[in-house]
């Protein structure tokens, strides 16, 4: 079976320095597969060519076997990937239910995204207390949480998450994952960037290891979980 | 649902008021002086200038300082097409649709390179392409070719156009006024219903507008650019329809503005006219129309109001003598009263309800 998201030797430079490598990774359906690496490793560049920001120098980005390298992000929607940008990006004066709403906006089934708003709102309780609450006034989990379920109303098969876990308090950070977790369960497929090694490695099926724009460690997140050089760099030991 | 019900009378029958004072209110002015008129009338038009660029500042979230230059289009507009500067006169269901369309397309030829800008050089940039109209307006009066030596006067400069035709339908001319039911109407007094119904149309045209698909898709893009990227929004798109929307309403209120006072000039459009458009949508309160409208009524009328408060006669009966030039006291109290207002109410007067 071919990989939902096939991603090889792609190349990104900021002028003439790069910061992505040729690297090569690949998502299949169903999994949750993460990204993991320190600042300034490429991460956020990675995301950022995957998601149509910017250009890569080189390399493609194929979908369901189609290439969307270079696609414009507003098109990627229409093809079911959804991105969760770096520092959530709510819409800080609109309200909860708005924001929400607008994660829809490509759609027009307007009976349907209702109610699959509500059933955000059933998987994330808190969002239901604040529903006409302006999005700039919640806290930053709540706020994660939101772009979460924002990402969600778009319908996507492949859902990208740009370091959720970012700034975050850790009883916070506990929550965002057991979303994520629940998402990925009901089988939408997930791309996870993340600082945080331990967590995502936890709840990944599989792992990238990212160093100075490089994959130099690849496979089973179990088996990076254990494995001493992953360990040494990001788990303290 | 009593009280609703009830709610909505009350508000049927305040609206009701309203329609009555609007239309009554020249007529009042009318017997102040027909200064007093052109006032209202501007007033009207500052409104819907402010509407437009209540659009792309207050909705998109994209800060224009050269909106006045879609004001001049549209006015030049009518200007050059509608008086003896080139003998032709076409009537204004031709010119007010054509203001407004040639300013739209300014509006699109600014939006268009500034696309990647936002805050403070999307600002510099705009403000820039405001003087460069307004230049190109002073020189135009001269323009050569590099193949002959003749030259074309096109908007005939710093002297500006005179004897524009007013607005006429139907053979009637409003410039000309009207005599009804015994009562007199200045050609002015009639220029402030037209002005009315176009104001009108502008706030049910904006209101609708913004709460559109587009109108939520331009709020997205102003609180978060990349994130409204994400939701499938096309923002190279929605930033130019806000351009060319903005510009659209200027567009109109320029031409409107020509046909009433008849004469135009690079003077009327410079830098602190926008400015001036600018602190009407702010000081009125971004993206909440009400509020812009509000602002938009003050500011075009205060500075009238001080005029009469900043005199000489009042400075003589209070100091007993004329401690400052009535020009620069007016001016004085202007920017106090505006700098008082954002100190105090920093969202504006009338902010959208949610954001107070």
């Amino acid at each position: 079976m071919s990989a939902l998201l096939d991603v090889k030797q792609l190349e990104v430079a900021y002028g003439g320095i790069k910061a992505i490598k040729k690297i090569d990774f690949h998502v299949d359906e169903g999994e949750l597969v993460t990204l993991i690496g320190a600042n300034g490793a490429g991460k956020s560049s990675t995301l950022r060519a995957l998601s149509g920001l910017i250009k890569p120098v080189g390399g493609t980005v194929t979908y369901k076997g189609q290439d969307i390298t270079g696609i414009p992000s507003h098109a990627l929607v229409g093809l079911g990937i959804a991105l969760c940008p770096e520092g959530r990006g709510v819409f800080a004066r609109l309200n909860v239910h708005e924001n929400l709403l607008m994660g829809a906006y490509a759609r027009n089934d307007k009976a349907q995204i209702l109610r699959e708003v509500d059933e955000i709102y059933t998987m994330i309780p808190r969002l239901k207390e604040r529903t006409a609450q302006l999005a700039g006034t919640l806290s930053g989990g709540e706020q994660q949480m939101l772009a979460i379920g924002r990402a969600m109303l778009a319908q996507p098969k492949l859902l990208m998450l740009d370091e959720p876990s970012m700034g975050l308090a850790p009883l916070m950070v506990e929550k965002i994952f057991e979303i994520i977790n629940l998402i990925a369960k009901r089988g939408t497929t997930i791309l996870l960037i993340e600082q945080n090694a331990q967590l995502a490695l936890e709840n990944a099926h599989r792992g990238y290891v990212l160093e100075s724009g490089e994959i130099t460690l690849a496979g089973d997140a179990k088996t990076l979980l254990a494995d001493p050089r992953v360990k040494a760099a990001y788990l303290g030991g | 649902m009593t009280t609703l019900v009830a709610d909505n009378k009350k508000k049927l029958i305040a609206m009701l008021l309203l329609g009555v004072a609007l239309l009554l209110l020249p007529i009042f002015a009318g017997f102040l002086g027909q200064a007093w008129v052109r006032i209202l009338n501007i007033t009207l038009l500052y409104v819907m200038l402010a509407l437009g660029l209540n659009v792309v500042v207050g909705v998109a979230g994209l800060l224009d300082l050269g909106y006045v230059a879609f004001y001049a289009v549209g006015a030049y507009t009518w200007a050059m097409l509608a008086s003896s500067h080139f003998n032709m006169h076409l009537p204004f269901w031709v010119l007010l649709p054509l203001g407004a369309f040639l300013a739209a397309l300014a509006g699109l030829m600014l939006g268009a390179p500034v696309l990647k800008l936002r805050g403070d050089y999307l600002a510099i940039v705009t403000l820039g392409f405001g003087e460069i109209v307004r230049i190109l307006m002073n020189n135009f009066d001269k323009v050569g070719l590099p193949w002959s030596d003749a030259t074309y006067n096109i908007t005939n400069g710093p002297r500006g156009i005179t004897g524009i035709d007013g607005i006429s339908f139907f053979g009637f001319n409003v410039s000309k006024g009207l005599e009804i039911f015994g009562l007199q109407l200045s050609g002015l007094q009639l220029y402030y219903y037209v002005f009315l119904v176009f104001t009108i149309i502008s706030v049910i045209g904006v209101w609708r507008l913004q709460h559109s698909r587009l109108g939520r898709a331009w709020q997205a893009l102003r609180e978060d650019e990349i994130a409204a990227k994400a939701m499938g929004i096309n923002t190279r798109n929605i930033k130019l329809a806000a351009f060319a929307f903005g510009a659209l309403t200027g567009g109109l209120s320029g031409g409107l503005f020509a046909a009433m006072q008849g004469f135009v000039s690079p003077e009327s459009f410079g830098l602190l006219e926008s400015v001036m458009i600018l602190a009407m949508v702010v000081l009125g309160g971004m993206g909440h129309i009400p509020g812009v409208i509000l602002g938009a009524v003050l500011l075009a009328a205060m500075p009238e109001v001080i005029r009469y408060v900043a005199d000489e006669n009042m400075q003589h009966k209070v100091f007993g003598t004329v401690l400052i030039a009535p020009e620069v006291l007016r001016n004085l109290i202007f920017s106090l009263a505006m700098i008082l207002i954002m100190l105090f109410k920093p969202a504006g007067l009338w902010p959208s309800p949610e954001k107070k």
